[in-house]
């Protein structure tokens, strides 16, 4: 009860601060295909935006868009102030930055968790391997599995798995997290293990990208729900408005097809 | 009925209590069971096991007689060898092979200086050793010992260095096992890491980085290591200017370890492609750069994936190492060569002896490598399934 009341506080307080990402205009094409039709998004700092949408919307392309893992043709992405252009120097600060978590985890097969927990802070940040071990395991406590630490991936099953890639992200100490359909891939059991560890993320401030279609999960973390069809977000709405009151047909349609 | 049932909760096949794990059922043992299992379950496989039986019948007797029974173990010259000096029939004469086992793994290397190969064979087992063995301790300075300190020894030793009272020895005089061991060596430590270099750049964003390598590896692939050789021996020294010679032993060496890189390059594209896109995204996600990326993540799980191919060019490479023979070095294939055609062994079954030699130390070496790197695949598999 008193968690629920403690998530109600937190959804009820509104996103405050500047704009940390900021997508003006942005196109882009796969060949002769119109991938992301002119997009326009500002994401407030701490702000908590669910992206969904028919598949094909483009809306994994738009967030990876975001760290460079697909690079826009036309427009601009600022984030954190420094806008993405072919500059690797500015790409790698900024995937410094942000976070990301897939939907088929990434996690390293031929390294132990720990490992693939502390090689961005030691290889990227310059960090001592002891203090990255230190952050590795304070991070691998708060997704609840320090005492897998010394296994390796294939080991875990896909619910630890994405614990584990969320903590891996989370070392890095990212100013934004991105998730990529982070539930897509695992099995109904697994779900919620993950959900809550994203839900408690959320709780801290974190500012955060989710593609996803857990609608349980939109309505109690986001401030915003995007919806996006054909390339472009047809929608944006706060969470209960969004799912109460649909404004646009391809919503109303989509979400009559996935709330059963 | 069927509502019945489905209401009632007494269908036949749901289980009302879990059942308890059973052993596994008994199997058949024993030798003659196994036999009738593998060699003769069915009327084709009776078949083929009796002609197989009949071909090791047909083989390996007169195998064994030839190699252990009627072989001549000492002799000072073909006396010993002959049937008609001897007077008993003559198998492999391995006393030839015995009084002539220095010019097999020295070649024309002084005797005086002997010691030195001795030292340097030494040297290699001592860091083959060291960087083979996967528990040994600080594999990191036998790294920083095999391919900086060891070479540098090595060159020092064989050649020779008047300040330290080593007698400078030509390479024109090195020969047998320690030019085959040179050669493939020198091969297989500069083809990894120049093959991994090949296949990186064969899949880069640049396209003139990617066309060289493209280029290179699509030549040298296509061109034999006998044409590689000869190209190396008398191209060479024309490109160079008047003057400035290339060492008649390093040719080869440059040589094979250029065509060997260009099959490398291929082999490790191949795991290359077999790494899943994921893991390039997971590692640029976090910030790493591309080399750092390849380094930590990609090629160690890319390596992994293609040991069987890399250490299939490792043999190869080892095996064509003989063909340096045709540019008048003398390896082992050629040392034996000349060794065979010396009247004073003149005896009928010497150059099979000496090719059975041969036969005997590529395949020991090859059977050694290949045994290797299964242990270490299984050791590799057994760290982390997925």
């Amino acid at each position: 009860m008193a968690a629920m009341a403690k998530q109600t506080s937190t959804t009820a307080k509104p996103a405050t601060g500047e704009p940390i990402v900021q997508l003006i205009g942005v196109n882009k094409w796969y060949g002769e295909f119109h991938v992301l039709r002119d997009i326009n998004l500002s994401v407030n700092k701490g702000e908590r935006i669910v992206i969904c949408g028919p598949s094909g919307s483009g809306k994994s392309t738009m967030i990876r868009c975001i760290n460079r893992l697909e690079e826009h043709q036309k427009g601009r992405i600022i984030v954190d102030g420094t806008e993405l252009t072919n500059d690797l120097k500015k790409i790698d600060e900024i995937r410094r930055e942000v976070g990301m978590v897939f939907q088929h985890f990434n996690l390293f097969p031929h390294l132990t968790i720990l490992e693939n927990c502390t090689l961005a802070p030691i290889w990227v940040k310059k960090m001592p391997k002891k203090d990255a071990e230190e952050i590795a395991m304070k991070y691998l406590t708060r997704v609840k599995i320090p005492e897998q630490a010394h296994k390796y991936p294939g080991q875990l099953s896909g619910g630890q798995q994405q614990r584990v890639a969320i903590a891996r992200s989370l070392c890095m100490s990212p100013k934004i997290m991105l998730f990529d359909e982070p539930t897509s891939a695992l099995d109904p059991e697994m779900v919620k293990e993950v959900l809550d560890t994203m839900v408690s993320l959320a709780e801290e401030g974190m500012t955060m990208l989710c593609v996803t279609h857990e609608m349980g999960f939109a309505r109690q973390v986001a401030n915003r729900v995007i919806f996006m069809d054909a390339g472009q977000i047809v929608e944006a709405n706060e969470p209960n408005e969004f799912f109460r009151n649909p404004q646009h047909e391809r919503t109303k349609l989509f979400l009559s097809q996935i709330l059963h | 009925m069927a509502v019945q049932s489905l209401s009632g909760g007494s269908l036949s096949y749901v289980q009302a209590r879990q059942s308890d794990p059973l052993p596994p059922p008994t199997l058949v043992r024993g030798p003659i069971a196994w036999a009738r299992q593998n060699l003769f379950s069915s009327v084709p496989n009776t078949i083929l096991t009796l002609v197989v039986l009949y071909l090791l019948y047909l083989l390996v007797p007169p195998l064994v007689r030839f190699l252990f029974i009627d072989a001549v173990w000492t002799g000072a010259d073909r006396a010993a060898c002959r049937e008609d000096m001897a007077g008993r029939p003559v198998g492999a004469c391995w006393a030839f092979v015995v009084d002539r086992i220095g010019y097999f793994t020295y070649g024309a290397y002084p005797v005086a200086e002997r010691w030195r190969v001795d030292v340097w064979f030494a040297m290699l087992a001592f860091g083959l050793g060291w960087l083979l063995w996967l528990k040994a301790p600080r594999r990191d300075i036998g790294a920083a010992y095999f391919f900086i300190v060891f070479p540098i020894a090595s060159f020092v030793l064989l050649t020779g260095w008047r300040a330290i009272g080593l007698e400078p020895v030509s390479t024109a005089f090195w020969g047998g096992i320690l030019v085959t061991l040179l050669v493939s060596v020198v091969g297989i430590v500069f083809s990894l890491p120049f093959g991994i270099l090949l296949a990186l750049g064969r899949r880069s964003k640049l396209p003139l980085v990617r066309l060289a390598c493209v280029i290179f590896i699509e030549v040298i692939r296509g061109v034999p290591l006998i044409t590689v050789l000869i190209m190396a021996n008398t191209m060479l020294p024309l490109f160079l200017p008047a003057g400035i010679t290339v060492d008649r032993l390093l040719r080869p060496l440059v040589g094979v370890a250029i065509f060997a890189s260009a099959y490398m390059a291929e082999v490790v594209r191949g795991g290359l492609q077999a790494v899943p896109k994921g893991q390039y995204e997971g590692a640029m996600s976090l910030g790493l750069g591309y080399w750092r990326m390849m380094g930590l993540i990609v090629l160690p799980q890319a390596l992994r994936i293609v040991i069987p191919g890399i250490v299939n060019t490792f043999i190869g490479l080892f095996k064509d190492t003989s063909l340096v023979y045709v540019i008048g070095v003398f390896d082992l294939m050629k040392t034996i060569e000349s060794a065979r055609i010396d009247p004073q062994w003149a005896a009928p079954t010497v150059s099979n002896t000496g090719y059975a030699f041969a036969a005997l130390f590529y395949f020991l070496c090859c059977f050694g490598m290949s045994r290797y790197s299964l242990m270490v695949e299984r050791r590799l598999a057994a760290g982390q399934r997925r």
